[in-house]
């Protein structure tokens, strides 16, 4: 079988970031999944190891270098040029991340290698590798493959569950030297969120927002909602650029894309560009005043009216059926 | 400072944007132009000359011939020149082949920065410009929400998951950007006469010693076309719209 390695992120707090889990089904589906991550010297790669055997890694290839904790990922391109040497892979995967992009662009260089941009799912058909891929803001899915026979890959998806643990992952500790001339990070300031509001990204049901909010105090109408329904929190555009919400909330053609369960959409018109992040959710809601606005010739179920009457009663009304359901 | 900026053009998102049999664009049924976060990112450069007179910018792009109008329009917004790489050999190109044909290119031009988009809006790859960081041995930096020249230095604002880094870039580095760094400025009347006369360079594979493989490249197996959406239940509010929601929610099991 097949080794396909994972290009590992770390958070902040030292964990495997919150896709690896999916980034793993994808490999457990191709082959034996082998972890690769780049920590610093003094982080505990053993008990990281232990964190990605419980996400379903065989195998934990993790590299310590200096410059992990102190470039912009540092040391990721190095961790799987390593990688590759030691291992048979036919295949590497990371996430559509800023730090994933980078590495393996990097890493496509240096090792003469092709890549699959933006999968959503992989197969294979035979030895061949098979990504599918949503094109112009879901208005088409198609199907690649390489010419070449190592495969770098971005993954798009996200939100699988990760495989079956695996209790005594084997664990490769190895130091690296990298040449750190790269971009430094000189701080982090971590995002404000609610606790335990679940990422846009993989989130079952979102509710988002627009320019219909009129300001960032209403917004918070948009919060209580989502947070009514333990829903992801997105925004239009234009919700963002009046400054409602943070960028990292904006769904559409140059947002984030979302393929929930329901998609609610609030003060948002509808434009092709906010549609190319959304149009793939199984369900869509609009409440819009326009009864012209775009948005409700694609919705499911649509609302014309005033969002300042209808949010406070919806978000009251399902909160007190969730309490009776929990009570 | 010689700054270069990698304007692509593609096709216009406010228009539907259609797929040929091939599984690549369909160029008849397009609207081209300038895609609007290679502006954004041009507008980086233009703050930096607006500061600085002795600014250079020169706009480079890999695309057919009518590529030019993505440049011409980036000469009217201020850029000094162009450079246009055009090779029958680089259609279809992936983005390694992308990013080996501009790294040639700007080998030519030595800039002291390059900017580019954070991602396209066709392809939304995101993987060109460090590509083309590793090709020149350079620096990368991005995509920044926020961008700062500091003389040999570049600062920025890098958004991911969780938070916001503050980085930190020694010149000469690649350095992509987020619309976030903000919108674009209109060309004026002067600015798009002037443009006429501004030189665009031809560059093409032979002279920049390219020999392209596409073999090993990205080859699309199929095309499906989605569905189209219909819109099903539309109703006024009339005091009972929140109960109608609720129900409807209910009965397709969502809440
Ligand atoms: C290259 C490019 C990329 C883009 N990428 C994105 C993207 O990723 N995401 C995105 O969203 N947009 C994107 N846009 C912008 C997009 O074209 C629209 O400008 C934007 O989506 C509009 O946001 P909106 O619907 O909130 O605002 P508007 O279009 O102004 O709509 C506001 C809506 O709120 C309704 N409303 C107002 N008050 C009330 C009320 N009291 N009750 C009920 N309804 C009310 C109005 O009827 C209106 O329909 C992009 C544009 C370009 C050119
Ligand atoms: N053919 C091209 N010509 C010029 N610049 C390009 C080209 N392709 C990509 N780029 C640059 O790289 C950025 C990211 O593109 P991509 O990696 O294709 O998502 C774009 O915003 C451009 O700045």
């Amino acid at each position: 079988m097949t080794d396909i390695l994972i290009h590992v992120e770390i958070s902040p707090d030292g964990t495997p970031a919150s896709n690896t889990g999916h980034l793993l089904a994808l490999a457990r589906g191709l082959g034996r999944p082998v972890a690769v991550a780049a920590v610093g010297p003094d982080d505990g790669a053993v008990p990281l190891g232990q964190a990605l055997g419980a996400l379903g890694a065989q195998v934990c290839f993790i590299a310590q270098t200096e410059a992990a904790t102190n470039t912009i990922a540092g040391g990721g391109t190095e961790a799987l040029q390593a990688a590759l040497e030691r291992f048979d892979a036919s295949t590497v995967l990371c996430a559509s991340t800023p730090d994933g992009r980078e590495v393996l662009a990097r890493l496509a260089i240096r090792t003469d290698a092709r890549l699959l941009l933006e999968a959503q799912t992989l197969r294979l058909a035979g030895e061949q590798l098979i990504a599918s891929h949503s094109v112009f803001g879901g208005n088409y899915t198609t199907e690649s493959t390489l010419g070449s026979s190592l495969a770098l890959v971005t993954v798009a998806s996200s939100g699988t569950q990760p495989p079956a643990a695996i209790d005594a992952p084997e664990i490769i500790i190895e130091t690296l030297a990298v040449n750190e001339t790269g971009c430094s990070l000189q701080d982090f300031t971590q995002a404000q969120s609610r606790a335990e509001r679940p990422e846009l990204r993989g989130a079952q049901i979102v509710v988002s927002g627009g320019r219909g909010l009129a300001s960032q105090e209403n917004f918070s109408l948009i919060e209580d909602l989502a947070d009514s329904l333990k829903a992801g929190l997105g925004a239009s555009r234009a919700a963002v650029d009046a400054g409602y919400v943070e960028q990292s909330h904006q769904v559409g053609q140059t947002g984030v894309s979302v393929s929930p369960q329901l998609y609610l959409a609030v003060g948002i018109s509808g434009a092709i560009q906010h549609l190319a992040g959304m149009q793939t959710a199984k369900r869509i809601v609009a409440i819009n005043r326009d009864e012209n606005a775009p948005i409700f010739s694609i919705a499911d179920f649509g609302i014309v009216g005033d969002l300042f009457q209808i949010l406070p009663q919806l978000t009251e009304q399902i909160q007190a059926k969730r309490s009776v359901s929990a009570g | 400072m010689k700054i270069a900026v990698l304007i692509k053009q593609v096709p216009d998102t406010e228009e539907p944007r259609k797929l040929a049999a091939s599984g690549h664009l369909d160029r008849n049924e397009a609207e081209l132009i300038a895609d609007e976060i290679t502006e954004r990112a041009l507008e980086v450069a233009l703050k930096v000359k607006d500061g600085d007179k002795k600014t250079e910018i020169i706009a480079v792009t890999l695309g057919p011939g009518s590529a030019t109008d993505a440049l011409r329009k980036a000469l009217s917004l201020g850029a000094d020149s162009a450079m246009h790489i055009q090779d029958e050999s680089l259609a279809g190109s992936d983005a390694v082949s992308t990013a080996r044909a501009l790294a040639e290119a700007l080998r030519k031009i030595d800039a002291d920065a390059i900017l580019a988009g954070g991602e396209s809006t066709d392809g939304r790859g995101g993987v060109v410009p460090a590509m083309v960081a590793e090709l020149l041995g350079l620096p990368f930096a991005g995509p920044l929400a926020a961008v700062d020249f500091e003389g040999s230095k570049v600062t920025g604002q890098r958004p991911v998951a969780g938070g916001n880094q503050q980085v930190s870039v020694g010149l000469p580095a690649v350095l992509t950007v987020t619309e976030s760094v903000g919108e674009a400025r209109f060309p004026k009347f002067k600015g798009i006469m002037t443009a006429k006369r501004k030189p665009i360079n031809a560059e093409d594979a032979a002279s920049l010693g390219l020999t392209v493989d596409h073999a090993t490249g990205n080859r699309v197996l199929s095309s499906a076309v989605r569905p189209p959406r219909s819109s099903g239940q539309i109703i006024q509010d009339e005091g009972d719209a929140v109960q109608r929601l609720i129900a409807y929610l209910e009965s397709e099991q969502l809440i």
